[in-house]
């Protein structure tokens, strides 16, 4: 009983958080020492990044306009107008621009991922890999590790411009705000780190989506039941992980 | 016999393989989980020859070949690789000794978003320093041998069954490694593309000379392949010999499964 209720699912938790970290330091180790194919890395920047971009552009344009839409109306109650791009502009740097991105790269491309390695475990493509004297690690996961931790920052400076402008075009339309006011409220109320930070925020969430992903794709068995599997596994872990890291992060950052 | 000789006879371990043995299993333990799947499990392999290694399915054939590639740990037992015991090698010195073996797979897990040609190709844009003019070529006459030419360009999944098996073939031969592993080469195949596969297989184990190891239950494949057939039921070899050898073999469990009768001692 004790052994059922506690003890297996604490080993199965150190199971998986020693499977990944022992993953990803092989896949770093590979990165650090330049093992790495760059064409390679930057076939998976295009398919992981480029092809979740318009995902992340609607993604941010709605929440940037509806935070714009909420704070502009009760700005135009109480006579804060002057806040109503501070508040976007802050919440978008800090937490939603990096968050959502994110959370909406985790479904598109931590899916992608899970799913193609997944398909490779089940048709035996990674054991020939391995059988063949070739890390799967080295030449799967790193490029995508790479990949995913400089391709989220970029959607979310996306995310981030969008978010802010579309905040604009709601404040100025519900509210009538003027794009000065609004603009230079953005100025006034952020700081560079915000920004700053909120990238290294979204690296490290890249870092998740692609080491969750792969780890769960290389996990894959059964034929495609196991695969459905895996994606969702990754989709589902990615995210608890990402709340759970921005966090942490937020505390360490923003403090 | 001296101090010295006797200590070294008692730590030394079991005896290491005569040269002529390129691949030994000895007393092998696997289990998945709870499920036993190798048990006691000892074969030689003779260097340059070709090992059958026959039995029912599920019977652990195809771990044999995973043991020996390194793809899995065995729980107990020995295996030796050239004279070197690679058990508890760990994944870097395991992927430096794979690189003399060739892995043909029972579904050729070819790389499916590769061509015909890159798969080929992978193993020496890997490990060899070689100039991609030279791997070129070296990709146009391994196609060639197995008669793939026309379709070097093609993705996997644009070519037949049997075409995909001789492209994994290719894959597994292309460095000329020293060991072969061949996982089912012809299951699912229907005669004719049965007789060219194990045509390809002699032709490949006569320019190659290498220790080849193949696994199937297709009798007449092993027949006409090996020079020494091993029995694998339940996990432990029961039979090894040549391939006269097993045929008169007195093993009830190794006649019935020969003669395909469903009367024996073999539980179905």
């Amino acid at each position: 009983m004790i052994q059922r209720v506690i003890l297996d699912p604490f080993y199965r938790f150190f199971g998986y958080a020693g499977g990944v970290t022992m993953m990803l330091g092989d896949a770093l180790r590979y990165a650090v020492t330049l093992q790495i194919r760059p064409s390679e890395v930057l076939r998976q920047a295009y398919f992981l990044g480029v092809e979740s971009w318009p995902i992340i552009v609607l993604t941010s344009l709605f929440t940037g306009a509806v935070i714009s839409l909420e704070t502009a109306k009760a700005a135009v109650q109480n006579g804060f107008t002057e806040y109503v791009g501070s508040s976007v502009a802050y919440g978008t740097f800090r937490e939603l621009g990096p968050l959502l991105t994110a959370v909406v790269f985790a479904g598109r491309a931590g899916a992608a991922i899970a799913a193609s390695l997944g398909a490779m475990k089940v048709t035996e493509q990674i054991e020939a890999f391995q059988s063949m004297g070739v890390s799967p690690v080295k030449v799967l996961v790193t490029p995508r590790l790479i990949a995913c931790i400089f391709t989220v920052p970029l959607l979310t400076v996306f995310a981030d411009i969008i978010g802010i402008s579309a905040g604009y075009y709601m404040a100025h339309w519900v509210a009538g705000i003027p794009q000065y006011t609004y603009f230079h409220s953005v100025q006034r109320g952020t700081d560079p780190s915000d920004f700053y930070n909120g990238l290294i925020k979204a690296a490290v969430f890249g870092a998740i989506v692609a080491i969750i992903a792969c780890y769960e794709g290389f996990r894959a068995e059964g034929g495609a039941d196991g695969v459905g599997r895996a994606t969702t596994n990754a989709v589902v872990t990615a995210v608890i992980l990402t709340f759970a890291f921005n966090f942490g992060l937020s505390y360490v950052l923003f403090r | 016999m001296s101090g010295l000789n006797l200590a070294q006879g008692l730590f030394a371990g079991p005896p290491l393989p005569a040269d002529d043995i390129a691949i030994r299993l000895d007393r092998v333990a696997l289990k998945y989980d709870e499920k036993i799947v190798l048990s006691d499990c000892s074969v030689d392999c003779k260097r340059g020859q070709v090992t059958g290694i026959i039995g029912l399915s599920g019977a652990g054939k195809s771990t044999i070949l995973r043991v020996i590639n390194g793809l899995r740990h065995a729980d107990a037992g020995a295996v030796y690789i050239d004279g070197e015991n690679i058990t508890g090698w760990n994944e870097h010195e395991l992927i430096e000794m794979r690189k003399k073996m060739g892995f043909a797979f029972q579904y050729s897990a070819l790389f499916d978003s590769m061509t015909i040609a890159e798969n080929v190709a992978y193993p020496l844009w890997e490990h060899t320093r070689m100039t991609k003019a030279e791997i070129d070529r070296r990709v146009s006459e391994t196609l060639e041998a197995l008669g793939l030419s026309d379709v070097e360009n093609s993705l996997p999944g644009e070519l037949s069954g049997g075409m995909q098996k001789r492209a994994g073939f290719a894959r597994a031969i292309v460095n000329d490694p020293e060991i072969i592993l061949f996982d089912e080469p012809t299951s699912g195949l229907d005669p004719i593309m049965t007789h060219i596969i194990v045509t390809t297989i002699k032709s490949i184990q006569e320019r190659l000379k290498a220790t080849s190891v193949v696994v199937s239950h297709d009798l007449r494949s092993i027949y006409a392949l090996s020079d020494t057939v091993a029995m694998l039921f339940e996990g432990t070899i029961i039979e090894s010999g040549t391939v006269n050898e097993i045929r008169r073999s007195p093993n009830p469990i190794v006649q019935q499964f020969l003669q395909g009768s469903e009367l024996g001692p073999i539980p179905l």
